[in-house]
């Protein structure tokens, strides 16, 4: 391989995978947070909750 | 519902990583500047891709149907667009279940290479048994057409077990088995001889062909068709998610992996196609192809002639079928969800009355001998004047027409992790309707100077130009039937339409300066149900 091939290939692996990684670990930074109606249930004895669509 | 926003991701991740991830970009990329390529894509990505995908989810979670309910819920003149996306996943899923039927006979082909020598004679030949004649016919094919009814018996029985137990499981299952399976493939490849030949072709800059709009043409309509934006499936997955789903974060996670496997694939692919140049004698850019050339043609070759060929084989074509599998049930589920918003109907019976004549139409018309032509003819219309015309249609209604797009953002921001700024909304108005409107009116004119494929003008006419036009018609009429009482657009919804843009704005800012009293939560964020509003 070239060497401008060489470099394209890193660069382009690390801008993808790159923006991937960050995009998870910004998901793990920010918990999934939980829904009213699911609080509710929990304070009514894990009532299950309604489906809301 | 989703269980929790992993299972949507992997959903997400599912119905975009598809069969073009595969067999379009990595010759898309090759033969748009090579390494040069990823400055364009990235661009398109950032810019259209990822921002549409964003649009989708507003769409979906705030208005919480299929298409033409969340669209009608956003205003009823919009209706019609969520008939028209429902109409294109209809046409695209009659074909595209028959290539993962051809996936399949090909992974167990791949054990004894039955192609032989000959691959290209093989599959037309002995495998399709293409006819001469062009035209609509019903000599059906075997070893098409079982493959055909055991891929829709899955597809449909999945869809019969919900989105928590169907959708959800096998995108558990299905997805890090596609990722394993691809990773060995991958692997495999770059230790062939000539693999680093083909990197080389495939990651090689040409700088001067970025000062040439086709390049970047290619890269926003790469983007566009990898992402399974704009034509309703984002809307009907995001309208599953609770509330307070992180839709910026989950969505540049989808974004970024559908990319990342796109890159993968190109990398895999011209590892094993320099092996094929290497085999033959011959430079990378004479054995270098796309689409059904390359996972039909080119990979049986490459599979009969590399050591362990039946392990490369069946990597591929059960990659093949595992990223089809996961776009089909997404793209089927619009359908479905569809129906079972403007009826009422339990999911059972809904992915029954949907799913079955849909896999009879599918069954009826392309394991045939005359298949082929049919395929090829409404997959390039339904994508170039279907999913581009009906995205280029929302983009414009959401942002010209309704616009929707202040409150959408509002929408998103207030549960996301990455705010959106304005800038997102020059994204959507302003360089995704140029681009769009670009492709649109490039293939329009190319297609009517030149008809398609060298096929016969009544063929084209019928299935292709006549095709696209009946979706829009019937989208409409569609549009016009009354739902009834038992629909669910008579179900509560949070968020009133987007009826005019300023009075909305107004009565935001007075619900604000009431402190909410009206009981009406202003976004996602506030959550409960406020009482019974209807919507439609």
């Amino acid at each position: 391989m070239s060497t401008s091939a060489v470099v394209m290939m890193i660069i382009a692996l690390l801008a993808v995978w790159g923006g991937l990684g960050l995009a998870l670990l910004n998901l793990k930074w920010h918990p999934e947070a939980i829904d009213d109606e699911e609080a509710d249930a929990v304070l009514h004895d894990g009532a299950s909750v309604s489906p809301l669509r | 519902m989703w269980s929790g926003r992993r299972v949507f991701i992997l959903a997400a991740i599912g119905s975009a990583v598809g069969l073009g991830n595969i067999w379009r970009f990595p010759y898309v990329a090759y033969e748009n500047g090579g390494g040069a390529f990823i400055i364009p894509y990235l661009v398109a990505l950032l810019t259209a891709g990822i921002p549409l995908l964003f649009l989708d989810y507003a769409i979906g979670h705030r208005f919480r149907g299929s298409p033409p309910l969340a669209m009608r819920r956003l205003h009823p003149k919009a209706e019609a667009i969520g008939w028209w996306q429902v109409g294109i996943c209809f046409v695209i899923a009659v074909y595209y279940a028959v290539i993962i039927a051809w996936a399949g006979m090909y992974f167990i082909f791949s054990f004894t290479t039955a192609w032989g020598e000959d691959a290209a004679g093989f599959f037309t030949g002995e495998f399709l048994q293409v006819s001469d004649q062009v035209n609509l016919g019903f000599d059906f094919v075997p070893s098409v057409l079982i493959p055909l009814i055991l891929v829709w018996g899955v597809v449909i029985a999945i869809l019969a077990l919900g989105v928590h137990k169907g959708i959800a499981r096998a995108s558990i299952v299905f997805m890090p088995l596609l990722l394993i399976m691809f990773l060995i493939l991958v692997v495999q490849a770059l230790f062939l001889e000539g693999a680093w030949t083909g990197l080389d072709a495939f990651f090689t800059p040409d700088w001067t062909r970025l000062g040439d709009s086709s390049i970047w043409v290619a890269a926003y309509g790469q983007i566009f068709f990898s992402l399974s934006v704009a034509f309703g499936i984002m809307i009907t997955y995001s309208s599953y998610l609770r509330r307070k789903t992180d839709l910026t974060g989950s969505g540049f996670v989808v974004g970024f992996a559908n990319s990342g496997f796109e890159l993968l694939a190109g990398i895999g692919v011209f590892a094993a196609l320099g092996f094929m140049a290497a085999s033959s004698g011959v430079g990378v850019d004479e054995v270098a192809v796309s689409g059904i050339g390359l996972a039909f043609i080119a990979f049986p070759t490459i599979i009969a002639q590399a050591p362990a060929g039946v392990l490369l084989g069946v990597l591929f074509f059960g990659s093949l079928v595992f990223a089809g599998l996961t776009s089909l049930i997404s793209i089927v589920e619009v359908i479905i969800a569809a129906v079972q918003d403007k009826l009422g109907w339990r999911r059972v019976k809904a992915a029954l009355v949907v799913g079955i004549p849909i896999a009879l139409i599918s069954i009826l018309l392309f394991p045939t001998t005359t298949g082929l032509n049919l395929l090829d003819v409404t997959d390039a219309f339904v994508n170039s004047f279907g999913i581009v015309a009906v995205a280029l249609v929302a983009v414009v209604a959401m942002s010209a027409g309704f616009s929707a797009l202040p409150r959408l953002r509002e929408h998103i921001n207030a549960t996301s992790s990455v705010k959106l700024g304005r800038s997102w909304q020059i994204f959507i108005g302003g360089v995704t309707p140029v681009v769009l409107g670009y492709i649109l009116i490039d293939t329009l004119t190319t297609r009517i100077s030149e008809g398609y494929g060298g096929l016969p003008t009544w063929f084209v006419g019928v299935f292709g130009w006549g095709m696209v036009i009946a979706l829009v018609l019937i989208a409409y009429l569609l549009s016009k039937i009354p739902w009834s009482y038992r629909s669910a657009a008579y179900e509560k919804n949070i968020h009133e339409p987007i009826l005019d843009a300023e009075l909305d704005a107004n009565e935001s800012a007075m619900d604000k300066t009431r402190g909410g009293e009206t009981g009406l939560p202003e976004t996602a964020a506030s959550g409960s149900v406020a009482g019974e509003r209807k919507n439609p």
